[in-house]
């Protein structure tokens, strides 16, 4: 896929966010042209209605409330570069952001990632996703089957790894997780491959046992390869709400996230969640799911996605 | 279960408890630290909206301002309220005249509908219904594999065909039950996102076809603000009967269920409550209201017990209380009853008052099956005359069950006390027994 197809892909997978949110936020900006009590009471509630969360969405009026006063802003479609500015801010980046794409750092073969969450976020599909960018990009991929718990699991990652083009290390159902990804470091290293996945089960931050298993899993891979994993990606369905700040607490305090995945985009869900994360833990957003298909995964862009979101372009005809 | 809720509205409640009388100002406080816990909780801000002024309303009326005990007052307001959203009584699931029973299985990807299909089959099975599951998600790759695995598990066959339809499978799966007998069909569809057409249009095909009895709609109990739209999605294409709330054995505060039900009025009928597959409970609406508000959910506790406790073993229990003649095997059996009333937090959640505990003591299971280890590793005459245990024996057993001998001078010390507890209470002066008792505090 081209550049241009990406960029429609991406816009095309926002739009349903983009639509409420700024449909809503056109709506009350055209009502108005002044930027009064009533219009921040109508941005507070879009805010709350897209899982952004009392606090977050408190801290986001207070900021806008006093900018407004402070800057004189009065015109209301100054709220769109408001808005963007402060959710920018919220928004954490590693580094250098273009870095954050399909293309790896320097050093480090094989490079290690490691995929936790709850159950149903997606993780699987994720993997089968990451697994093609990479193979696109050139890398030759390895992923390590050890969500050895669920039904079927295996069969699920086998075909992602088939359509992905990519190799795959697992074990029976039942076995112990742990050993599987040693074993996936372990070929990797042997063959020089460049890319190491991790497919996790599914677990409840809340399941002390499972997070143990989780923290065993990481330690294992540590041992077997020092420096690795090299990144521990959360995945977050769009549509979880207040819930996801306890699930990537829990996470980071088991296995230390590195960056976020956040999963079907292509719904009416808009993962709003993200702001508060982001900016608590101080970990990226690496990665959107936007759909079903193998090339339905994008890249993190800050700029985009606040852009998507707001429409600048539309602000500044 | 909903402790998170049940914690904050705690702290607003006893802050209310502070006044003599509930004035307009600080009602309005706690209403406002309310929508803060409700929004927090996931509620749809709608639903809170209107959810704070039906409170008020009720609240600011007579019945409040003249009470000697207004905080108990606004409790009693907020969880009347509670209990009228989510709806006032439970539901079962339906039953076809003339058998087959046709149940469909729908929701969102990840939700849960899988897992939950073969609890609900497993439930049905158990209240002697001969299920068939059918595996009609012929989209996500594994699926029917998956359900095929679960179905071997709870020994539950299931229909499926890999290069049909999902039209056509669930359609000769009722015809397939009808042949073969299975009074009860559930069917398994594909998780899909309530803006795709194409897929909607796939879903309410099956359910024209099949003409359900009972449609289900799954959802996680984890959903932020878009439960609403789901739900209303989901229940203008197919309009289903019933919610399932999965995953509620995390920590989420499932204020979707607060949201579903107001929008769609249509009943929560389940609760999924863990991996396994016996995981599933019916949803008692006024329960989940009193734990929200951090009442506690003794019903629960009690039934559970019931259901666990072996009846035989509880009389004999008895009249070993009543001698004072307790034995380890007794002890034993005590601690295999309680494991197998599910894990020792949920237990606990269910007790009123433990919410505020729970948040710094965590309860170590594993600490059970150390007990357990030890037990087993006292021969049959040490367990019922436990005064045989010298030094050697205690170094004997700590070895055999892998434990230190300060482990087993623990438990010795505390069956002990349990024993002398017991005399106290068969002595029947149980102020004093109940005196004796401490609480582990650290």
């Amino acid at each position: 896929m081209g550049l241009l197809g990406t960029i429609r892909k991406f816009t095309e997978g926002l739009a349903k966010t983009r639509d409420s949110i700024l449909g809503k936020v056109d709506r009350i900006v055209n009502a108005k042209s002044k930027i009064d009590r009533d219009v921040l009471e109508q941005l507070e509630e879009v805010l709350l209605g897209a899982d952004v969360g009392s606090q977050t969405t408190e801290i986001l009026m207070q900021n806008i409330e006093r900018r407004v006063k402070e800057e004189k802003y009065e015109d209301s479609t100054a709220l769109h570069v408001l808005l963007r500015d402060e959710i920018a801010k919220l928004l954490h980046v590693n580094g250098d952001e273009k870095a954050n794409g399909i293309l790896l750092p320097e050093g480090k073969r094989p490079y290690v990632i490691l995929v936790v969450g709850v159950n149903g976020v997606g993780k699987t599909t994720t993997i089968g996703k990451l697994a093609y960018n990479y193979r696109q990009a050139g890398y030759r991929v390895v992923i390590g089957a050890a969500d050895t718990f669920r039904a079927a699991a295996n069969e699920q990652l086998e075909l992602w790894a088939q359509r992905a083009g990519a190799e795959i290390i697992q074990q029976a159902p039942g076995a112990d997780p742990a050993a599987v990804a040693y074993d996936t470091v372990s070929s990797a290293v042997a063959k020089n491959t460049d890319v190491v996945i991790i497919d996790t089960a599914g677990r409840l931050h809340t399941k002390v046992n499972l997070m143990e298993e989780l923290r065993k899993i990481r330690r294992v891979v540590e041992k077997r390869m020092p420096g690795a994993p090299h990144e521990v990606l959360l995945v977050l369905d769009a549509g979880t709400g207040q819930n996801g700040i306890q699930q990537a607490r829990q996470f980071t305090s088991a296995v230390q996230v590195t960056g976020l995945v956040l999963t079907k985009l292509d719904g009416t869900a808009k993962g709003g969640i993200v702001l508060a994360i982001s900016h608590e833990m101080q970990v990226p957003v690496k990665y959107i799911g936007i759909g079903e298909s193998i090339d339905d995964l994008q890249p993190f862009d800050r700029k985009a996605f606040v852009d998507a979101l707001f429409n600048i372009e539309h602000l500044q005809n | 279960m909903f402790q998170g809720i049940s914690q904050k509205l705690e702290v607003v409640f006893r802050k209310l408890r502070g006044y003599g009388k509930i004035t307009e100002t600080n009602i309005a406080e706690a209403l406002r630290e309310i929508r803060r816990v409700l929004l927090d909780a996931d509620v749809n801000y709608k639903v809170v909206k209107q959810f704070i002024e039906d409170v008020q309303k009720r609240a600011l009326g007579q019945e409040v301002l003249s009470s000697i005990t207004p905080g108990q007052l606004i409790i009693k307001v907020i969880y009347d309220e509670m209990a009228k959203l989510l709806g006032e009584t439970k539901s079962d699931i339906a039953a076809a005249q003339t058998p087959p029973t046709v149940i469909l299985v729908a929701g969102l990807q990840g939700s849960g509908k899988t897992t939950f299909s073969a609890k609900l089959a497993l439930h049905l099975k158990t209240k002697g219904r001969v299920p068939l599951l059918v595996a009609a998600d012929v989209h996500r790759p594994a699926a029917i594999e998956q359900l095929i695995s679960l179905g071997k598990q709870i020994e539950i066959p299931v229909y499926s065909d890999a290069s049909a339809k999902a039209v056509d499978i669930a359609e000769r799966a009722v015809d397939y039950a009808r042949k073969n007998v299975r009074d009860t069909v559930i069917i398994d569809t594909a998780g899909r996102m309530h803006v795709d057409e194409e897929m909607m249009a796939e879903v309410a095909a099956v359910k024209e076809k099949t003409k359900p009895h009972e449609i289900l709609f799954v959802v996680d109990a984890m959903t932020g603000q878009d439960a609403v739209n789901t739900a209303k999605a989901f229940d203008d294409r197919l309009s289903f009967d019933g919610v399932v709330l999965t995953k509620l054995d995390g920590d989420s505060r499932g204020g979707a269920a607060l949201s579903i039900r107001a929008v769609v009025q249509k009943p929560i009928k389940f609760a999924g409550v863990g991996e396994k597959l016996d995981a599933l409970e019916p949803f008692y609406p006024e329960r989940i209201a009193s734990r929200i508000l951090g009442m506690g959910d003794i019903v629960t506790l009690v039934e559970k017990a019931q259901v666990q406790f072996d009846e035989e073993k509880a009389v004999d229990l008895e009249a070993k209380l009543r001698k004072a003649q307790l034995t380890f095997d007794d002890f034993l059996d005590q601690l295999r009853q309680l494991k197998s009333m599910g894990s020792l937090n949920d237990v606990l959640g269910m007790i009123p008052g433990m919410n505020r505990l729970k948040g710094n003591v965590s309860v170590d299971g594993k600490q059970l099956v150390r007990v357990e280890a030890m037990i087993q590793s006292m021969t049959k005459e040490e367990r019922s005359r436990p005064s045989l245990i010298n030094g050697s024996r205690r170094r004997r057993i700590a070895l055999g069950s892998g434990t230190t001998v300060q482990e087993v001078n623990r438990l010795l010390k505390q069956f002990e006390e349990m024993q002398r507890m017991m005399k106290k209470m068969s002595k029947g002066n149980m102020r004093r027994a109940l005196q004796g008792l401490r609480l582990p505090t650290n």
